[in-house]
């Protein structure tokens, strides 16, 4: 009982436990998600010809398209996490601004996608494989629009001097979510996208 | 804070980027051709693949102990047990 926070004036311990943070509700987004990704292997398992005929009308293109965008998005996230590591906080900024902008091409696109859908009738009622697509898409866009507020934020941080190559976790942590958006989008385009 | 900050460092960013695009461009090319069963073997284990490279690499879990290690994977194990309890359960009404 002496010293209940020793260590947490720590800076390295102070680090770890941020982290650790970030990855027990990377661990409640695993289930969240997870939830979806069930309901989907369910209705897959029980629809099979309804899914490889709904999934065929999605644009892999398009999907294809966003991808490419997420996955550059988490290049130039790690890029800009080794530029602060070196305490270099305008090439974090920038960095950060490009995942930013990836992240508003990404939702375009998927404007541009869903737009397409309701043009030709296909809403999350139609039928339960475009109801798994609009709520998975959707939740997933969700994250991307936060993820976009969170990188902003450390943005902001670091234009106030916040970041130097000794203390940046906001930037890590921020850089593990984003990460982690993309993960989720790694496997929804062959679920949703390429085998329906 | 030791941090590998070398310009190795980011050879190998850029190096599973290229990794990351080829598989997208593999698996989406696969998904053309009609291999039955194996199309979703396939896709599943390719994004496993580019998931593990993303999560290793880019998220630094290599070089993490093993406390953040079990933070990843516990829940993971939870998802499959969730997945394969439910499936058996509306597989076998």
């Amino acid at each position: 009982m002496s010293a209940p926070h020793e260590g947490h004036g720590d800076p390295r311990v102070a680090f770890e436990s941020a982290k650790l943070g970030l990855w027990t509700f990377l661990a409640t987004e695993v289930l969240l998600f997870g939830a979806l990704f069930t309901a989907y292997a369910v209705f897959r398992a029980k629809y099979p010809a309804l899914f490889h005929s709904e999934h065929l009308k999605l644009n892999r293109v398009l999907g294809t398209l966003n991808t490419v965008v997420l996955i550059t998005s988490s290049l130039t996230v790690v890029l800009g996490v080794d530029a602060i590591r070196r305490g270099k906080a305008r090439l974090l900024e920038r960095y950060y601004a490009v995942t930013i902008v990836l992240g508003a091409v990404f939702l375009c696109v998927k404007y541009i996608e869903w737009t397409g859908e309701f043009h030709h009738g296909r809403y999350p009622d139609s039928n339960i494989f475009f109801s798994l697509y609009f709520m998975m898409t959707g939740l997933h866009g969700i994250h991307v629009i936060l993820g976009m507020g969170v990188l902003a934020y450390v943005v902001v941080l670091s234009r106030r001097g916040r970041f130097s190559g000794e203390y940046h976790t906001p930037a890590e942590v921020a850089g593990l979510y984003w990460h982690f958006v993309d993960l989720v989008w790694i496997y929804l385009l062959p679920l949703l996208y390429l085998i329906g | 804070m030791s941090h590998e900050t070398t310009t190795g460092a980011r050879r190998t960013y850029v190096a599973v980027y290229v990794a990351l695009l080829l598989l997208t461009a593999v698996t989406v090319l696969v998904s053309y051709v009609d291999l039955g069963l194996m199309n979703v073997v396939a896709a599943l284990l390719i994004a496993s693949v580019k998931a593990s490279l993303v999560a290793l690499v880019f998220m630094h879990l290599k070089s993490e102990d093993r406390l953040v290690w079990g933070f990843a994977l516990v829940p993971i194990a939870f998802l499959a047990l969730i997945m394969l309890g439910t499936l058996v359960d509306t597989m076998l009404r």
